[in-house]
């Protein structure tokens, strides 16, 4: 009995945990068969799910319109450049935090995971008339400092609750046995932390890959990466479903591949130190 | 040579002072243990000696030099801890050879080294395995290994057998002994536990609230305690004490005897009790009594006494080792 009902149960689960799945994915999922769709199919109702003439026309004129390419190597330079650079910052806050915190420590995390809560658009006219005074507006370099401060909260925090999990001693003894404060992150720290850095560093990745807001209120043709090339679909000129979508396919596509083939570092390292 | 002397040395974390003001001197070769209860600032003290907290006030002397704002590597003293505190990504081997590399000893002599170091401490065999993959005890010796390797002028170790289990802790407390006595190199050893301070030190030193309550060789502090917190801290079981009558019909507040010290009948003696529980060791008997007009005491008896719960008893304590203090504590 008590089997049974444990098999159905899980049975139960499994079935919300697919119809979620399914859920979550199914934006996904409609926007990649929708960019082999004619724009008539494409806003056809009712829609038709897989029967319609399948079509690679709309990558054709995506890729005629505009060059893919330049916003590739715009989103490239701006999530690893601002991951980088938040690296650089956050793992020795982080160690500093983790390992010799004062009085504040507690209040500094909270208030940087604070301002993730204020609505960007909030400063957007302040850090707008910066960019233009410090000629940083549609610069790649720009857009590396705006990701960087954006999402530096997250990476310290993640960070930091990475580095808790090694134990203090640990880096005494490093530091009894004659290691210098480089040697001890270098030796000692970064080895111990790297699924917390690699998963760190995937879901900064991710977060800047993705960001649309500060990419298409700073950015007009230069630094434009994949956002702002998706959203050049939509234009006063009337919705293109089809090559929005397939736009979509395109700048979607590499970070899927990445995350696809990481998911099971992304996932130990969300979850490192869950339990304890 | 592994000289080292506490002068006013000050700890405070705050406004929570840790240790008040100390003074101590640690000869070149002894095997010093620092005992006493969780909280009396021991491993404190260890911390501020390796260098790992920084003192508050007062000076750290070892081998003569002024060594009080040195960096830890920098003392020439090694650290076990409680913990092992092994680097779980290398191997045995790397472990051991981590503070050599440290120092940028050439590969061969690191190499020399670490063998010499794990032939000592019998861990040949597992020089290529990680640290997760050793027992407790192994583990232990490796934390030692890295230690030794480093030729220091004092051994620290903080707690090092807490994590062990009851039979290994023994094991492991007589290859610490047997290592002092082949290296002969002055070791700090910081315990909570008296078993292990009485059977390894050549000095106890017992700690309360961060001031020393006394110094001295194990059975000084067992014969002679100087006040009724070493009285009841050092020996197992504990030192009964007894305040009232039979304290002041020996001119004192309180009086202690040491459960072997006291000699069993069920005819007659000095003090009438009934037997509450008998703990039977096979080589030993600890009978607890309850003994009118002085509460609960211990009697250590042979290990083939038939004695259970509830007999009625007479307990006579030994004169000459009745231990007499006054109403501060202090031994008269």
């Amino acid at each position: 009995m008590a089997r049974e009902a444990s098999t159905s149960r899980k049975l139960t689960y499994t079935v919300i945990g697919w119809s979620i799945g399914l859920l979550i994915f199914f934006p996904v999922i409609w926007t990649f068969l929708t960019s082999f769709k004619t724009e008539g199919e494409a806003i056809a109702n009712p829609p038709s799910f897989l029967f319609f003439n399948w079509t690679l026309e709309n990558y054709h004129e995506v890729q005629d319109r505009s060059d893919y390419l330049k916003h590739v190597i715009n989103s490239v330079v701006i999530s690893f450049g601002s991951t980088g650079l938040g690296l650089l910052i956050a793992v020795p806050a982080a160690w500093a935090m983790a390992f010799s915190p004062g009085k504040h420590t507690k209040d500094i995390l909270m208030w940087m995971l604070s301002t993730k809560m204020l609505p960007p658009v909030g400063v957007l006219v302040p850090i707008y008339l910066i960019f233009r005074d410090y000629n940083l507006l549609d610069t790649q370099l720009g857009l590396v400092i705006v990701m960087t401060l954006i999402n530096l909260p997250i990476i310290v925090w993640m960070l930091y609750t990475y580095f808790r999990e090694i134990p203090g001693e640990i880096l005494e003894a490093a530091r009894m046995d004659g290691a210098s404060l480089g040697k001890e992150i270098v030796y000692v720290l970064a080895p111990m932390a790297v699924p917390g850095i690699a998963s760190t560093v995937l879901l900064n990745l991710i977060l800047a890959w993705n960001e649309a807001f500060w990419t298409l209120n700073l950015t007009a043709a230069k630094a434009a990466p994949l956002t702002a090339f998706i959203a050049s679909y939509s234009s006063p000129e009337g919705l293109f479903w089809a090559k929005l979508s397939a736009a979509s396919t395109l700048a979607i596509a590499p970070i899927l591949i990445i995350g696809w083939f990481s998911q099971k570092q992304l996932v130990r390292g969300l979850t490192f130190g869950a339990v304890k | 040579m592994g000289n080292i002397r506490l002068e006013n040395v000050k700890k405070a974390f705050g406004d929570a002072i840790v240790i008040p003001d100390l003074d101590l001197e640690i000869e070149n070769g002894e095997f010093v243990v620092f005992v006493g209860p969780s909280g009396c600032g021991k491993s404190t003290l260890l911390r501020l000696i390796a260098g790992l907290e920084d003192v508050t006030g007062g000076k750290i002397w070892i081998n003569g030099r002024d060594a009080t704002g040195e960096a830890p590597a920098s003392r020439g003293l090694a650290m076990v801890f409680q913990t092992y505190a092994l680097y779980p990504h290398m191997s045995v081997y790397k472990n051991i050879a981590f503070p050599l590399k440290m120092a940028g000893m050439d590969k061969k002599a690191i190499d020399d080294k670490v063998r010499g170091a794990a032939e000592t401490l019998n861990l040949t065999d597992f020089l290529h395995r990680r640290p997760g993959q050793l027992s407790g005890g192994q583990r232990q010796r490796v934390a030692i290994g890295r230690a030794i390797v480093r030729e220091p002028k004092a051994f620290l170790f903080d707690e090092p057998l807490s994590n062990l289990d009851a039979a290994l802790r023994v094991a492991m407390r007589l290859e610490i002994s047997e290592l002092h006595h082949q290296l002969k190199t002055t070791m700090i050893y910081v315990t909570h536990d008296q078993v292990e301070a009485m059977t390894m030190a050549d000095k106890i030193v017992v700690l309360r609230a961060g001031i020393i309550e006394q110094v001295g060789s194990p059975l000084d502090l067992y014969r002679s305690p100087r006040n009724r917190f070493v009285a009841g801290f050092i020996g197992s079981p504990k030192m009964n004490f007894v305040e009232g009558d039979k304290a002041a019909k020996r001119d004192a507040y309180a009086i202690g005897i040491r459960p072997e010290h006291m000699t069993l009948s069920t005819d007659d003696g000095q003090w009438p009790g009934t037997v509450r529980v008998s703990e039977h060791l096979g080589s030993d008997t600890f009978l607890h009594v309850d003994v009118e007009g002085a509460g609960m005491m211990t009697v250590r008896s042979d290990g083939d006494v038939p004695i259970d719960h509830g007999v009625r008893v007479f307990l006579t304590p030994d004169e000459a080792k009745l231990h007499r203090f006054d109403a501060d504590g202090k031994a008269l």
